[in-house]
């Protein structure tokens, strides 16, 4: 079970160049609106047709632009769950359900009560909430036995309280499906929790593609740190050995590796700390203090540096916070916790 | 009263809404797909009708449809047919002049569509003929519905390009809208004034409906 693509499209202006290969595996893509993830879904799925290139699903080959392959929707067996879910508003649920006549009715009766869509079966989708109407369409897609399944922003139409509970459903429906599984979001935290792995989308291409604990641990480029959360983030120019001048935050800070490529550093809020080291502590003064429900976020400007300068967020615990509170604090950027990026 | 005034305006109309029916959703399925440029000339012509005068629409159609004209010889000779003043030369008039009311309509249906739910039944596997009938024209029904009883009114109250193609002769080619005309021409004022009731009660009923379907569409 895998699916590999190499596609190139020009499409208004836009140049979408993607080159993936996964396997038996959950993929989260990662990107900004625009960036071309929807675009590739349509491209494996067969309602947008790529300029050149390959797709192959499963061993079979669905698109190759060379031999002049290019399989119908209908012959791809690919499922796709679109954003809005595109439910079948003349038909009921179960209706919507039995459309695609690859399963029986114990196998739609089956899938009505583990989605607990018995009570609204009869229902037409106008008819039922919007965590019934998602569950309707995951329902549809399973049961035309896909080879692939990929769902686009399946969030972002449910309030967040929903919201957590669909992702727990989607879970399972992943860990069951034996095959690849693309998730398409620009939601860090919903991705990592439903995915092993971590496509990074910028302007049409992949920028970082691994295990979603690599590319957190080191997101390599500006805008998968951004994509994966981090908001600290600051132009960086090398100085010496092993070290280099953040020059929005106006400080030198010390590293274990650094190369020509790096252009950009960054950290993660909660990697600060105040356990002073030797490398890398600076006294900084409070420019703000953001409370969130369960933690203080602290921006920091540093003392010896110049005023108009970006502060650096801190993420502290609430009661931590209350112990070290003072107008000027000392905090340690742990060289470990560097994100070295290129741009 | 002689009621063939009646039933002729009736099944020209009925058979020319018929034949804008399928042709109309053609046109404007098949418009709707086409790139911006061609489709919006290509949309002006499929309009013109509309804004014409229908007497403009009533001489094309005799320049092509006469004795001796190219279609009209054509056919005379190779069928034996004659295509103008008879009874079924009323629905050409009628199709030319209200094809373009269903093709509009259809028109905005189509391209109101949610692109996702045709994309979704490709996607699950139907195939494009079933996903239009059952999908497409249930999604747009309302708009083609409308569509249809607007173009049927329009061809039953056709006049101008009627009356060049098919004239006026009474138990032949007479529609209520000719014969009202001539019956006021020739000051049978009484007869004239039956005619113009029949033809506001079943233009109310035709309009009813439609609001009807209009007021269905939420």
């Amino acid at each position: 079970m895998s699916l590999y693509l190499d596609i190139h499209k020009h499409f208004r202006g836009f140049k979408l160049d993607v080159r993936l290969d996964v396997g038996n595996d959950t993929l989260a893509i990662l990107g900004a609106s625009g960036s071309g993830k929807s675009l590739t879904l349509g491209c494996v799925s067969g309602i947008i047709k790529p300029d050149e290139g390959k797709i192959i699903l499963n061993d079979k080959t669905i698109f190759d632009s060379k031999n002049n392959i290019n399989l119908p929707p209908q012959q791809r067996h690919t499922g796709l769950m679109f954003q809005n879910y595109a439910l079948f508003p003349n038909m009921t649920v179960r209706e919507n359900l039995c459309i695609s006549q690859k399963s029986n009715a114990a196998e739609i009766d089956d899938m009505l009560s583990k989605f607990g869509l018995e009570r609204v079966k009869d229902l037409y989708p106008s008819q039922i909430s919007g965590g019934q109407q998602q569950r309707t369409a995951l329902a549809r897609m399973l049961l035309s036995r896909p080879a692939i399944l990929m769902l686009d922003e399946p969030f972002s139409a449910l309030d967040s309280h929903l919201r957590f509970q669909m992702e727990r459903e989607l879970l399972d429906v992943f860990h069951n499906f034996d095959g690849t599984s693309i998730l398409v979001s620009h939601n860090r935290d919903e991705a990592f929790r439903l995915c092993e792995r971590l496509a990074i989308f910028n302007n049409g291409h992949i920028e970082v593609e691994g295990k979603k604990s690599e590319v957190f641990a080191n997101p390599q480029t500006r805008t998968a740190a951004i994509l994966t959360g981090c908001k600290n983030i600051s132009r960086a120019e090398r100085t010496g050995k092993g070290k280099f001048f953040a020059t929005d935050w106006g400080i030198e800070l010390q590293c274990n590796k650094l190369d020509d490529a790096v252009k950009f550093i960054g950290i993660r809020m909660h990697s600060i700390t105040n356990e002073i080291h030797n490398e890398n502590s600076f006294e900084c003064r409070v420019a703000q203090v953001i409370e969130n429900p369960f933690s203080f976020t602290v921006m920091l400007i540093p003392k010896n540096a110049r005023e108009n300068l970006r502060p650096i967020g801190w993420e502290i615990e609430k009661s931590l916070w209350h112990k070290v509170k003072n107008e000027t604090v000392n905090v340690c950027l742990p060289p470990e916790s560097l994100l070295l990026l290129r741009d | 009263m002689d009621w063939y005034p009646l039933v002729n305006s009736l099944r020209v109309a009925l058979i020319s809404s018929v034949i804008v029916f399928f042709t109309g959703i053609a046109a404007a399925w098949y418009t709707s797909k086409l790139p911006t440029t061609i489709k919006g000339i290509i949309d002006v012509i499929l309009t013109l009708p509309l804004v014409l005068p229908p007497t403009v629409m009533g001489y094309f159609l005799l320049r092509l449809l006469g004795p001796k004209r190219l279609i009209g010889a054509w056919i005379l000779e190779n069928f034996g047919v004659r295509l103008s003043m008879v009874w079924y030369s009323a629905i050409f008039a009628s199709v030319v002049v209200s094809f373009p009311l269903m093709y509009r309509t259809a028109r905005g249906a189509f391209e109101s569509l949610d692109k996702n739910l045709v994309y979704s039944a490709q996607i699950l596997g139907l195939s494009n003929t079933y996903t239009f009938w059952k999908i497409i024209m249930p999604y747009c029904k309302k708009g083609i519905t409308a569509g249809t009883i607007l173009s049927f009114a329009r061809a039953l109250g056709e006049y101008g390009a009627t009356s060049m193609i098919s004239g006026y002769t009474p138990g032949r080619t007479a529609t209520i809208s000719t014969t009202v005309y001539q019956l006021w021409r020739t000051g049978n004022d009484s007869l004239a004034m039956k005619w113009v009731l029949i033809n506001l009660a079943i233009s109310f009923i035709v309009l009813i409906a439609v609001n009807i379907i209009e007021r269905g569409r939420k």
